[in-house]
This record gives C-alpha cells, sequence and structure tokens, in this order.
C-alpha cells in the first residue's frame, strides 16, 4: 500500500471515533452546565429544617441521630456510609439508618416512616430532603464506607454476589448492563460499577437531583428502580439485600472525594 | 406558601456575581391535570436600587437558577431578589454581597 | 376626584407589591411562531451580531433544562430576550439591564426538541441576534 493510500486509510479510522469523542465531550459539558447551576441546594436546605424538626410521639428532632460519626454528627458521615452499627446489629446505609433514629429515637412506627419514602416532583420525601442535606456535609470527604468488620465484609460479599447473580423474569443481574465495558443505553454511557474508576464518579454524585423529572433520587431509590427496569419483584426499602448492594459500590468507590449531591438527567 | 430561595453574591474582581435559585413548578400548558404555574416577572435589586426587570415564561425550567452580574459591588452590599408568579403568589431573598 | 380620594387611590397603587406594578408581555409570551415572538419584542429584523456570546453544550441530554449562558458586549446593551425556534412558544425569558447591572445572564430553559435558540440584544435603540443550535436527545435510563 502507497504511503498516500494508507494515511486516507488511517484518517478514515479515525474519523469515525473522533465523533464520538465529540458527542461524549458536549454531553460532559452539559453535565458540567446543569451541575453548576442545580436547584440541588434548595433540597439541602428543606432538610436542614426536617432533620431539625421535632417529630413522633417523643416530640423529638433526629439532630441526635447517629449517623456512624457520633450523635449529631454530620461533617463526612455519609461518605463512610454503609457501615455497621453495634446497636442495630447491622450494616446499615443512610436511609436505613435515618428510618433506625426515626423509630427510635422519635418513637415514631415503621409503618409511618416508611409510608413514602419516594416522592416526586411537587412532594420530594423526608428521606429525600435529609438525604439531600447530609450528603452536602459529606462534601470533599473521601468515600471510606465500611469494610473492616464481619459484618461489613459479608455485606460486601452478599452485594457482590447479587450484583452478577441473574433472575428475574428477563434473567437479568446488574451486571447486563454494568459488567461491560464501552455499553450504552441510547446516548448515555453505561459504568462498569465493579470497576473502581467507573464506579467512584457515580458513587461521588448519588443522591442527585435529575433534571428529567425535577425529582430528587436517593440511593434505595436508585436501586429499586434498577430491579423494577430488571422486572424484578421490588425489593424492600432498607433491606439486607439494598444494604449489601449499596456497600459493595460504596467500597469500590473507596477513597474517590465525595462531590456532593449530584445532578442528573 | 412558596418554597426555599436561596442566594449567593461574590465580589470579585470589579463586578458582582449573583446565583439565585428558587422553587417553583414552573409549569407548562402542554402538562394536562397541572394548572399553568409559572413565574412571570423577576426583580433584582442592589442596596435597594432596581438593577435587573426579567420577564419570563413557562419556558424557564422547573426550580429556576438564575445567575446573573452587576458592575462594582462590595461586600456588605445588599442584593435583593423577588419574583412574582401568574397567580400572584410572590418570594424574595435578600443577602449581603460576601 | 377629590384630594382626599386621589390620595387614597395613590396610597393602594403604592402599597400594592410587585403583582400590580410589574408588566408581563402576554402577546409576545403567547406567540406561536418564532417571528410573531420578535414581533411583539420589537425585534423583527435584529442585525446579526458576533459580539453576543452564547455558551451552551451543544448536545442536552434532556430538554426539561438546558443552561445557556449570555453575554453581550454590543456597546450600549440594556436588554437580551432568548427565543427559541422550536418551543410552541417561542419567547423564552426578556431581561432589562439597568444602570448598574451588566448585559449578562445564566438560565436553564426547557427545550421542546432540537432546535435554534436565538439571542437578541437590544442596544442603543437597535436590535441585534446570534443564535446557536442545540441538540436535544431522549436518554437512556437515568443514572
Amino acid at each position: 500500500m502507497t504511503r498516500f493510500s494508507a494515511t486516507i486509510v488511517v484518517l478514515g479510522l479515525v474519523a469515525v471515533p473522533a465523533a464520538a469523542q465529540d458527542t461524549r465531550k458536549e454531553i460532559q459539558k452539559y453535565q458540567q452546565m446543569i451541575a453548576e447551576g442545580s436547584p440541588v441546594e434548595l433540597f439541602e436546605l428543606e432538610g436542614e429544617t426536617l432533620w431539625k424538626k421535632p417529630q413522633g410521639p417523643n416530640n423529638v428532632s433526629l439532630e441526635k441521630c447517629d449517623l456512624g460519626q457520633g450523635p449529631g454528627v454530620l461533617k463526612g458521615a455519609y461518605a463512610r456510609l454503609p457501615r455497621y452499627f453495634k446497636d442495630a446489629d447491622r450494616v446499615m446505609d443512610l436511609e436505613t439508618r435515618l428510618l433506625h433514629c426515626m423509630t427510635t429515637l422519635q418513637g415514631r412506627s415503621r409503618d409511618e416512616a416508611t409510608k413514602r419514602v419516594f416522592g416526586n416532583e411537587n412532594q420530594p420525601s423526608e428521606m429525600e430532603y435529609l438525604s439531600a442535606y447530609i450528603a452536602a456535609q459529606s462534601r470533599g470527604v473521601k468515600l471510606a464506607a465500611g469494610n473492616s468488620h464481619p459484618k461489613e465484609k459479608e455485606a460486601y460479599e452478599l452485594g457482590k454476589a447479587l450484583f452478577f447473580y441473574r433472575a428475574g423474569a428477563w434473567d437479568m443481574s446488574c451486571a447486563s448492563c454494568h459488567g461491560e465495558d464501552n455499553k450504552r443505553i441510547r446516548l448515555q454511557d453505561l459504568p462498569v460499577l465493579y470497576k473502581p474508576q467507573s464506579a467512584r464518579p457515580i458513587m461521588a454524585t448519588w443522591p442527585a437531583y435529575r433534571v428529567s423529572n425535577s425529582q430528587f433520587k436517593t440511593m434505595q431509590w436508585r436501586l429499586n428502580d434498577c430491579y423494577r427496569q430488571m422486572r424484578y419483584p421490588e425489593p424492600k426499602f432498607a433491606s439486607e439485600a439494598t444494604n449489601a448492594l449499596n456497600t459493595f459500590l460504596t467500597v469500590t468507590a473507596a477513597g474517590e472525594p465525595y462531590r456532593g449531591p449530584g445532578t442528573k438527567r | 406558601m412558596a418554597g426555599p430561595m436561596k442566594m449567593r453574591a461574590t465580589a470579585q474582581g470589579g463586578t458582582t456575581e449573583v446565583r439565585v435559585l428558587m422553587t417553583h413548578p414552573m409549569t407548562t400548558a402542554q402538562m394536562k391535570d397541572q394548572p399553568l404555574h409559572f413565574i412571570q416577572n423577576v426583580v433584582v435589586k442592589q442596596n435597594g436600587k432596581t438593577v435587573i426587570e426579567a420577564e419570563i415564561s413557562q419556558a424557564v425550567s422547573r426550580n429556576p437558577v438564575f445567575s446573573f452580574r452587576l458592575k462594582g459591588g462590595a461586600k456588605g452590599d445588599k442584593i435583593e431578589v423577588s419574583w412574582l408568579d401568574n397567580k400572584g403568589e410572590s418570594n424574595t431573598i435578600e443577602t449581603a454581597v460576601a | 376626584m377629590t384630594r382626599r380620594s386621589l390620595l387614597a387611590f395613590l396610597a393602594l397603587l403604592l402599597a400594592k407589591p410587585l403583582s400590580v406594578l410589574a408588566a408581563w408581555n402576554e402577546q409576545a409570551f403567547g406567540a406561536k411562531t418564532a417571528a410573531d415572538a420578535l414581533k411583539g419584542i420589537d425585534a423583527s429584523a435584529p442585525a446579526p451580531s458576533k459580539d453576543i456570546a452564547i455558551d451552551a453544550p451543544q448536545i442536552a441530554e434532556n430538554g426539561a433544562v438546558v443552561p445557556i449562558e449570555i453575554s453581550s458586549s454590543v456597546p450600549g446593551t440594556t436588554a437580551i430576550a432568548v427565543v427559541i425556534e422550536k418551543n410552541p412558544f417561542p419567547l423564552a425569558a426578556r431581561f432589562e439591564f439597568k444602570e448598574g447591572a451588566l448585559p449578562f445572564v445564566k438560565l436553564n430553559v426547557k427545550m421542546a426538541e432540537t432546535s435554534d435558540v436565538r439571542v437578541v440584544a437590544f442596544a442603543g435603540g437597535k436590535q441585534f441576534t446570534a443564535t446557536r443550535e442545540i441538540k436535544v436527545t431522549i436518554g437512556g435510563c437515568g443514572g
């Protein structure tokens, strides 16, 4: 092959990936601009009000709730969840722990506190507002979910097993979408979530405001919705399974500085 | 009762950068079962003087976030942003420039 | 009108909040074509200008929130309008900058579909314009 025609071939091969790269770059610009101009802080504000609001039969606020760093300590608490809690003898993520505080500190029934865990654009849920506020207090703190206590290790292993376990009406697992490089759904890249370099930017930006429906969404919701999309039965809120998956994902993303509640499509 | 507003105003290099967040559904005529409900007017004041007057529409996204730039401005200046919607509801926030 | 009733009327006018005093160009905002919208804001034939900067992504992952940053360096700019050509009601917003404000704004708009976004700058009794195409996509699952 002459040098001329070889050059043409090379340019031809380069042209197609370049177009895909431009698309990716423009989408990244979109993601950056919506994050800069995001209303997410409004949810943090409401969350702060709810954190301090006396509720339940005991008429106390959540301000003495121990999220792992001591009663009422919020700085860095979210970044270190899920973790093992001795008083409940189990691994708990943020929402699971909040539910624990609602029932033990505030005296509320589990039924009442979980009546509406996922909200909508007109009426976000208490969990969503609280998650926004508490997660915001971990901005800049490196993700460090518990990974030393035997139950934390057990949760990690269970989460990993669940990640790869195919079941449900469509015989899918998390790995069906999130287990292979270079996959996407329409224009959305699918991150390979068992790989640290892909999991890190994801776990560093949940919970998040979704612009497509103006709703603030949490990790419990994200896991629930993935199961819905795979046509599985609905996982129970704050279940061992969801906590295990959250543990597996957050431990995989360990070390990543948490960026604060995200803004997503 | 209108939802919360948040604002941050910072003086940098001869201008004041104002970023204001508003809680508002901004529902459009396209949405069935929801009455048309959106902010129509936004007013920005610097130390009591009106500096920006805006007419906006249902084409502005839900929970609007605006960035504006004012000339000059020093720490402690009072910035006030108010909005008024098509139902006559309103809200306002005042912040000192940081 | 007696002095007392005049005073009462004035007192009522001053006591009313933003609502009475704020105008909203119903005709322009209700226009269903870009041409009618431009007519409604007295900008039927704006001159193309390179002094209007529109910073926006070329692709929006979702049309519900499209971030746009606009800055006009046309001397004497007193107002900026945003017209989204393919929206059902193209006129999205109009900002008036009085003494003390810079002709700059960043906002999030809704776009019904891929469309030209037209910015009109009003300066010295004249109108200037620049446009930018923004593609709107239907996203995937939603991470």
